[in-house]
C-alpha cells in the first residue's frame, strides 16, 4: 500500500527530472563553458535513484504480496516461493516496462560519468536524445500501464504466476535481454548527437565501441537463455521455433552484428560511415519494433501480456516518431565529406567486411519478411497464415555456406590491400573438411550434397580458426567468436541429422523396445510442493550399447493459477542429451511418453557462450587501451 | 536530388507500415479454436449457493430451452465488469443463466450480487474448484453456452463484453 504509493510518486518525480534536464541541457548547449556542468550528473543521478525506488517498492510489494496492488495481484500469489515473487516483478507487462526505464536511466547516468574524454556539446545531445526515448517511456508507463494501480477491496488471494514463467533461467532471461536491448538505446543517440556534429569518425568508433559491445553480449546471453528455457520446458525439444517473439530478438542481434564489425573498420579508416549510423538506428528501432510486436498484442505468443489495443497504438506512434526524428537527423545532417577518398581495395579485410554486412542483411530481411508478412497479410486481405520453420531454413540455410567461407577468409585478410597467405594450407584443409564432411554425411539419409557442403565449410572455419589459436599475431577476441561460431554451426547440423526419437504410449510396469534399446516405466511417485504438485515418472533405459540410465520426467499441476506443465528430464553428457517428457492420455493409466537422443546439444550452448565470450575480451581489452 | 527520392520512398513506406500496424492493433488476434466435437453437458452433483442443498445436473437443466453457465467469483475483478452484460442478457427469457460460484468466500459473494445484481436463475457453489473443471474451464470468467439437446455449443474464455454478447445472442435464437 505505502510502496505502492511511493513507486508511484518517484514514478512522477522520474519524469519531473526528465522535464528538468531537458531543460538544464538545452541551456548547457550554448552556454560557452567546456565542461559539462555538474548539476546535469546530480539530475542524472537523481533521475535513476527515483526509478531505482519505484522499482524497489514494486519488488516490495510482490515479496509482501500486497494485493491491493492490481499488478501484484494479477501476476502473483502467496504460495509462490520468494525467488519467483522477486522475478515476478518482470514477469509481466507493467513491471517489465518499469525494468525497461531503470536500465534506461541506469545506462544514460553511466554514459555521461564515462564520456568525459568526449566533446561536450556531443555528450550534451546524446543526453537529450536519451531524455526524449526516457520521457516516452516514462509517458507510457504512467498513462497506459501504471504498475502500481491501487484495487479496492483488498483480494485476499492473488492469480498467480504462468507456471511456465516460474524457472530459473527465465527469471533472469528478461533482465538480461533488457541489458541487451536497452544498450542498443545509447547507442541510438549517441550515433545522432554524432551526425548532429559531424563526428563520426575513428575517435568516436573507439569510444562507442564499449557500447556496442555491450549491448551484443547481454542479447546474445539474453536469446541464449530465452532459447535453453524454451528447450527443456516447453517440451517440444527443440531450442529455436522461429516463433515471432524469438526472431524479434534476433532481428537487433542480427543488426549489432554488423554494426560491431562496421565500428572496426571505422576505427581505422573512414569508411562505411552511413553503414554505421544507419544500423546503430536499426538496432534500437529493431528493439522497440520488438517491444511494439510483443506487448501490443498484435502477435499471438507466450510473450504477449497485454491484449490492449491502447497500449499498442502508444508504442506504435512513439516508435515512428523516433524513426522519423532520426531519419530526418540523418538527411539533414549526415554529409561523408571527410571520407577516405581511398576506395576499397577488392582483397582487404574491409571488403569482406562488406560482404558480412550484405549477409546479415539478407538474413535479417528473411527474419523480418517472415516476422512481418502474416500481419500485412491479415490486414490487407483478413488471410491467416504462420510462416513456419522451413521458410527460414530453405532461405538461410543455403548461404551459410558462403557465409562460412568468407569468414574464413576474412579474418585472415590485412587492412587495406592484403594477399592470401598459406594458400596451399588453406586449399589441404578446405579438401580435408570436405571429405571428411562427406565421410560423415553419406551414414545419414540427410540431403548428401547440401549436408556435405555445409559441414565441410563449417569444419574449414572449425580448423582455420583453431589453427589460429596458435598463431602469434592473432587478434584473440576475434578467433574466439569465430571459434565459436563455427563450433555453433557444426553443433546444430550435427545435432540435425543425428537426433532420433521414440514416441509411444506406455503404463507403469511396462517395457517398450525400440530400434537402439529399452524404455522401463518403474514407478510413478507424487510430491508436493507449496506451489505445485507433482507426478514424478521413473524411467530406467537401457540402450545397445549397454548403458544404464534413469531418468524421472515430471507431471505439475499448479495451483494458482490451475495448470499442468510437464517437465521433461534431461540427461546431459558432454556428447549428446538424453531427453524424456511424459504426458498424461486423457481418461487412461497410460502416459504419452517421447524420448529423444539429442547429439551436441551442449556445445550449442558453449558455443554461444564462447561467442560472447569473444566480445567480453575485446570489451576488456578496449578498456584497457586507455 | 537523389537523396529526396530516397528520402520520399522511405517515408512513403514508412506511413504504409504504420498504417498497417494501427489497422492490425484494431483486429482482434484471439483466435478461439474451432470446436468440432460438441461436448456433452457433464454430469455432476452440486450445492445451491443459498440453500445449500445438493441438486444434480438433471435436475438443472431440465427445461427444454437454451442455458448459459457462467463462472464467476467476487475476487475476479473482469467479472465485475462482465456482470452488466450478463444483466442485460438475463432480460432475455429463453434462455436461464447459471452462475458457478468458483472458490468464493460465500459472505463476499453474496454481497457482490447485492450490489450487482443477480442475473442468476440458479447458482451453485463450487468451493474447490472441481466443478469448474468438469466443465473444462481456463479460468474465472468463463461462459459456456449449453443448447436443447444438453450439449455445450461453445464457450467464451474471460470475460463477456458487448461484441459476445451480440454472438450469444445470435446462438441462442
Amino acid at each position: 500500500m505505502l510502496a505502492s504509493q511511493l513507486g508511484y510518486y518517484s514514478l512522477i518525480l522520474g519524469l519531473i527530472f526528465s522535464f528538468i534536464l531537458i531543460f538544464f541541457a538545452t541551456k548547457e548547449l550554448t552556454s560557452p563553458s567546456k565542461r559539462v556542468d555538474q548539476n546535469i550528473i546530480i539530475l542524472s543521478f537523481l533521475q535513476l535513484f527515483f526509478v531505482v525506488v519505484s522499482f524497489l517498492c514494486l519488488i516490495f510489494s510482490f515479496v509482501n504480496s500486497d494485493f491491493s496492488n492490481e499488478t501484484v495481484f494479477n501476476n502473483s500469489h502467496t504460495a509462490k516461493p520468494l525467488f519467483y515473487k522477486i522475478s515476478g516483478t518482470w514477469g509481466n507487462h507493467e513491471g517489465s516496462l518499469l525494468l525497461w526505464l531503470l536500465v534506461l536511466t541506469l545506462f544514460i547516468f553511466l554514459f555521461i560519468i564515462k564520456s568525459n574524454n568526449q566533446p561536450k556539446k556531443y555528450r550534451i545531445l546524446t543526453l537529450l536524445f536519451q531524455q526524449i526515448i526516457i520521457v516516452g517511456f516514462f509517458l507510457f508507463l504512467l498513462v497506459t500501464s501504471n504498475p502500481f494501480n491501487y484495487l479496492f477491496p483488498v483480494p485476499n488471494e492473488g492469480l498467480g504466476l504462468n507456471p511456465i514463467l516460474q524457472d530459473p533461467a527465465l527469471a533472469i532471461h528478461p533482465p538480461i535481454l533488457y541489458l541487451g536491448y536497452v544498450g542498443s538505446s545509447i547507442i541510438f543517440s549517441a550515433s545522432l548527437a554524432a551526425v548532429i556534429q559531424n563526428y563520426i569518425n575513428s575517435e568516436w568508433a573507439k569510444h562507442i565501441k564499449k557500447w556496442v559491445l555491450i549491448s551484443w553480449i547481454f542479447l546474445s546471453i539474453g536469446i541464449m537463455l530465452g532459447s535453453i528455457w524454451a528447450y527443456y520446458e516447453l517440451g517440444w525439444g527443440g531450442f529455436w521455433f522461429w516463433d515471432p517473439v524469438e526472431n524479434v530478438s534476433l532481428m537487433p542481434w542480427l543488426t549489432l552484428t554488423a554494426l560491431l564489425h562496421c565500428i572496426l573498420v571505422l576505427e581505422r579508416r573512414l569508411l562505411l560511415m552511413s553503414w554505421v549510423v544507419i544500423l546503430s538506428i536499426a538496432s534500437f528501432t529493431l528493439s522497440m519494433c520488438g517491444t511494439f510486436l510483443v506487448r501490443s498484442g498484435i502477435l499471438n505468443s507466450v510473450h504477449t501480456f497485454a491484449n490492449d489495443p491502447a497500449r499498442g497504438i502508444f508504442i506504435l506512434i512513439f516508435l515512428f516518431i523516433l524513426i522519423f526524428l532520426s531519419l530526418g537527423i540523418f538527411f539533414v545532417f549526415h554529409n561523408e565529406k571527410n571520407k577516405d577518398s581511398k576506395n576499397f581495395f577488392w582483397l582487404s579485410k574491409e571488403t569482406t567486411i562488406l560482404l558480412n554486412n550484405w549477409f546479415m542483411m539478407y538474413f535479417l530481411s528473411v527474419v523480418l519478411i517472415g516476422t512481418l508478412y502474416p500481419i500485412f497479410l491479415d490486414v490487407i486481405s483478413s488471410d491467416k497464415i504462420s510462416v513456419g520453420p522451413p521458410f527460414y531454413h530453405k532461405l538461410i540455410v543455403p548461404f551459410l555456406a558462403p557465409f562460412l567461407i568468407f569468414m574464413v577468409f576474412g579474418s585472415k585478410l590485412k587492412w587495406i590491400k592484403s594477399e592470401i597467405s598459406n594458400k596451399n594450407l588453406l586449399i589441404i584443409f578446405f579438401t580435408i573438411s570436405i571429405i571428411i564432411s562427406f565421410l560423415v554425411t553419406k551414414n545419414f539419409q540427410v540431403d548428401l550434397f547440401l549436408y556435405t557442403i555445409l559441414i565441410g565449410t563449417s569444419l574449414f572455419l572449425f580448423f582455420t580458426t583453431t589453427v589460429e589459436f596458435f598463431n602469434k599475431k592473432k587478434i584473440l577476441s576475434q578467433t574466439v567468436a569465430h571459434f565459436g561460431f563455427s563450433l555453433f554451426v557444426l553443433s546444430i547440423l550435427l545435432n540435425n541429422i543425428t537426433s532420433s526419437e521414440v514416441t509411444t504410449n506406455m503404463k507403469v510396469g511396462e517395457r517398450y523396445k525400440y530400434d537402439e534399446g529399452v524404455i522401463f516405466f518403474q514407478k510413478i511417485e507424487e510430491k508436493k510442493e507449496s506451489n505445485f504438485n507433482s507426478i514424478v515418472g521413473h524411467f530406467k533405459i537401457t540402450n545397445n550399447r549397454g548403458d544404464i540410465f534413469s531418468l524421472k520426467p515430471e507431471l505439475r499441476i499448479y495451483n494458482q493459477p490451475i495448470i499442468v506443465t510437464s517437465e521433461a528430464d534431461i540427461k546431459t553428457t558432454l556428447l549428446k542429451d538424453n531427453f524424456l517428457v511424459m504426458n498424461t492420455v486423457k481418461g487412461n493409466e497410460y502416459f504419452n511418453i517421447r524420448y529423444q537422443v539429442k547429439p551436441f546439444m551442449l556445445w550449442i550452448w558453449i558455443s554461444v557462450l564462447l561467442i560472447s565470450f569473444g566480445g567480453m575480451i575485446s570489451f576488456l581489452r578496449v578498456k584497457n587501451e586507455k | 536530388m537523389k537523396n529526396k527520392i530516397y528520402l520520399s520512398a522511405i517515408v512513403i513506406f514508412l506511413i504504409f507500415c504504420f498504417v498497417i500496424f494501427y489497422n492490425g492493433l484494431n483486429r482482434s488476434n484471439v483466435y478461439t479454436p474451432k470446436i468440432n466435437q460438441k461436448q456433452n453437458l457433464p454430469k455432476f452433483e452440486a450445492k445451491d449457493f443459498y440453500s445449500d442443498k445438493n441438486i444434480t445436473s438433471e435436475e438443472l437443466f431440465k427445461e427444454d430451452i437454451f442455458y448459459v453457465v457462467n463462472i464467476w467469483a467476487s475476487w475476479c475483478v473482469p467479472c465485475r465488469k462482465e456482470h452488466k452484460f450478463l444483466m442485460e442478457l438475463s432480460k432475455n427469457e429463453n434462455i436461464k443463466i447459471i452462475g458457478l460460484n468458483y472458490k468464493d468466500n460465500l459472505n463476499n459473494a453474496k454481497n457482490f450480487i447485492n450490489e450487482l445484481g443477480n442475473p442468476y436463475s440458479k447458482n451453485l457453489t463450487d468451493k474447490n474448484g472441481l466443478l469448474s473443471i468438469e466443465f473444462g474451464a481456463y479460468g474465472v470468467p468463463e461462459t459456456f453456452i449449453i443448447n436443447k439437446r444438453k450439449i455445450i455449443v461453445n464457450k467464451f474464455i474471460g470475460p463477456i463484453n458487448k461484441k459476445t454478447l451480440n454472438q450469444i445472442r445470435k446462438i441462442i435464437k
